[in-house]
């Protein structure tokens, strides 16, 4: 389904439904994104597997519903230690080896690391479309001339929450600092006595930590099944690029656009449309402002 | 404190350190001289743990250093400020400053060792809200050893500190090095400008292509004719 349409048959503001729906959308997109831009922003590693743990988080929301009724917003309290854990893992065992490496040997590995996912999803849990059903999913808010579900909301505020947490553990606390440091020199961050290595096992964490909650959020909302990843991450790297890559705060802003893109699209064109628009706006900002919208310091400020 | 047992370093196949030895004492100035490609930054670079000599020893207390990796020999003590100050550009000074305390030891002493860092660089604290990168030369230099000195070195290493700054900052900043060392800290100093750095230091090292040719008092170096011709072109 999409969030983008009217759930009631009430009367529509199309202009109101249109902005909320963007806003909804873009909560959860920044969520997503936050985390790819992340990794590449400290480890300058473009992580093509990101959408494979987006799913990753779905079939884990899919599964305790299916199994133990458990509600998506609990399951979240398990997921992002749990994903923060397997982010660690997946460090260790996968990307460490290629941090100094090419990065030609960083896309092979990482997009490797992708299909060997979807293909793990495909072969436990086979290629079905599985649904979600919460009961918030169910319960229509209207509010002035709009109307939207409580899943829809409640996956906006949590998303929000994360989103600005990280944001605001990267500017302001010290291990933030330390890790924008490696970004920017690794080198000099050594002599500081900072233990890169730790850095990117940590960073990498918070990344997939993010993204796996982001899976978990949006189950409700979308059908599971082992490529469902690819159209969040295709779209986040629309909207890495327009926040300029490395820039947690652009990843916000560039969220909100590519939803108001996709929002506005399918109202006008229709559904089928909506992806033509975002990468269209995506080439455009590549060929006039290849630093993202906002980007005048390049990739290496990461929120500074 | 520090001593260099034969030590080899290679980039790549290419050597860059064939046997060098020296010693650093406590409370010591020792001056590292020599043209370019003499394999002064490696020495340091050693040192810190940035490169990894393929033969001989680095010995810190006492201790053999080759199996502490570099951001651990910080805590030792060992701090160096690289060549070209390398700071983080897309951070305040503050946050640049901040950074140098990464270290449990240092952190503990946090505040009291950022007021002495500031009392030695008064300008550090006008421009603390400012991103490193749009600092001088010379304030970017006073930066970097100040946020060098916020890791709270026992020795502290200096590359090419006045490199690129103007003659009045280059003798702030050596003045700077004998108060620094005057509070106790341990200093190897290396440094282009040799005729100011021999007569800052105590003892000094000449090297020459990987090799070191000579070391004492550095007032006895400064007076020796045929060194000046032979290595330091004064």
């Amino acid at each position: 389904m999409d969030p983008a349409r009217p759930l009631g048959p009430a009367q529509i503001d199309a202009v109101a439904q249109l902005g909320v729906s963007t806003i909804l959308l873009g909560g959860i997109y920044a969520l997503i994104a936050v985390g790819l831009t992340l990794i590449f922003g400290i480890m300058r590693v473009v992580n093509f597997a990101h959408g494979e743990f987006l799913m990753l988080g779905m079939y884990l929301a899919f599964w305790s519903f299916t199994l133990w009724r458990v509600d998506p917003y609990f399951v979240l309290v398990v997921a992002i230690p749990l994903f923060f854990v397997v982010g660690l893992v997946t460090y260790v065992l996968v990307m460490k080896g290629v941090i100094t490496a090419s990065h030609n040997v960083q896309i092979f590995t990482t997009f490797g690391l992708s299909i060997l996912l979807q293909n793990v999803a495909l072969v436990a849990w086979s290629g079905d479309f599985r649904f979600v059903r919460p009961w918030h999913l169910s319960v229509a808010l209207r509010i002035g001339g709009t109307t939207f579900n409580l899943s829809q909301v409640v996956a906006f505020v949590i998303a929000v929450v994360l989103t600005v947490a990280l944001v605001a553990f990267m500017k302001w606390t010290h291990t933030g600092r330390v890790m924008r440091a490696t970004a920017q020199d690794r080198d000099a961050a050594t002599l500081m006595g900072i233990d890169t290595d730790r850095v990117y096992r940590l960073t990498f964490a918070i990344g997939i930590a993010a993204v796996g909650a982001a899976g978990v959020l949006v189950a409700p909302l979308y059908s599971v099944y082992p490529t469902a990843g690819l159209q969040f991450v295709l779209l986040s790297y629309v909207v890495v690029v327009l926040g300029g890559l490395g820039d947690m705060a652009g990843a916000l802003i560039g969220s909100l656009i590519v939803a108001a893109v996709e929002v506005a699209g399918s109202y006008v064109f229709g559904i089928a449309w909506k992806e033509i628009f975002y990468f269209l706006l995506f080439i455009l900002v590549l060929v006039f402002r290849p630093a993202g919208l906002f980007g005048q310091r390049g990739s290496e400020t990461l929120g500074a | 404190m520090l001593r260099l047992e034969g030590v080899d370093a290679f980039y790549g196949d290419l050597q860059a350190l064939f046997g060098v030895s020296f010693e650093v004492r406590d409370k010591e100035i020792v001056a590292l001289v020599g043209a370019n490609a003499a394999g002064k930054t490696t020495s340091i670079r050693v040192v810190s743990g940035l490169v990894a000599p393929r033969g001989g020893h680095v010995l810190f207390d006492g201790a053999d250093l080759a199996s502490v990796p570099a951001h651990r020999r910080v805590e030792l003590g060992i701090v160096q400020v690289p060549e070209g100050r390398r700071l983080f550009p897309f951070m305040t000074v503050r946050e640049n400053l901040l950074l140098g305390a990464h270290t449990e030891r240092a952190r503990a002493e946090k505040e009291r060792t950022l007021q002495y860092v500031l009392a030695l660089f008064p300008v550090l604290g006008e421009r603390a809200g400012q991103l490193a990168g749009s600092l001088s030369g010379g304030e970017q230099q006073m930066c970097a050893i100040g946020r060098a000195l916020m890791a709270r070195p026992r020795l502290l290493m200096l590359d090419e500190p006045t490199l690129g700054l103007a003659p009045v900052l280059v003798g702030r900043i050596f003045e700077t090095v004998r108060t620094i060392n005057a509070d106790g800290v341990t200093i190897l100093l290396v440094e282009q400008n040799v005729r100011q750095a021999l007569t800052l230091a105590h003892r000094a090292c000449v090297l020459e292509s990987g090799r070191l040719v000579l070391s004492g008092p550095a007032r006895e170096l400064l007076g020796d004719e045929r060194l000046k011709r032979a290595y330091l072109g004064l």
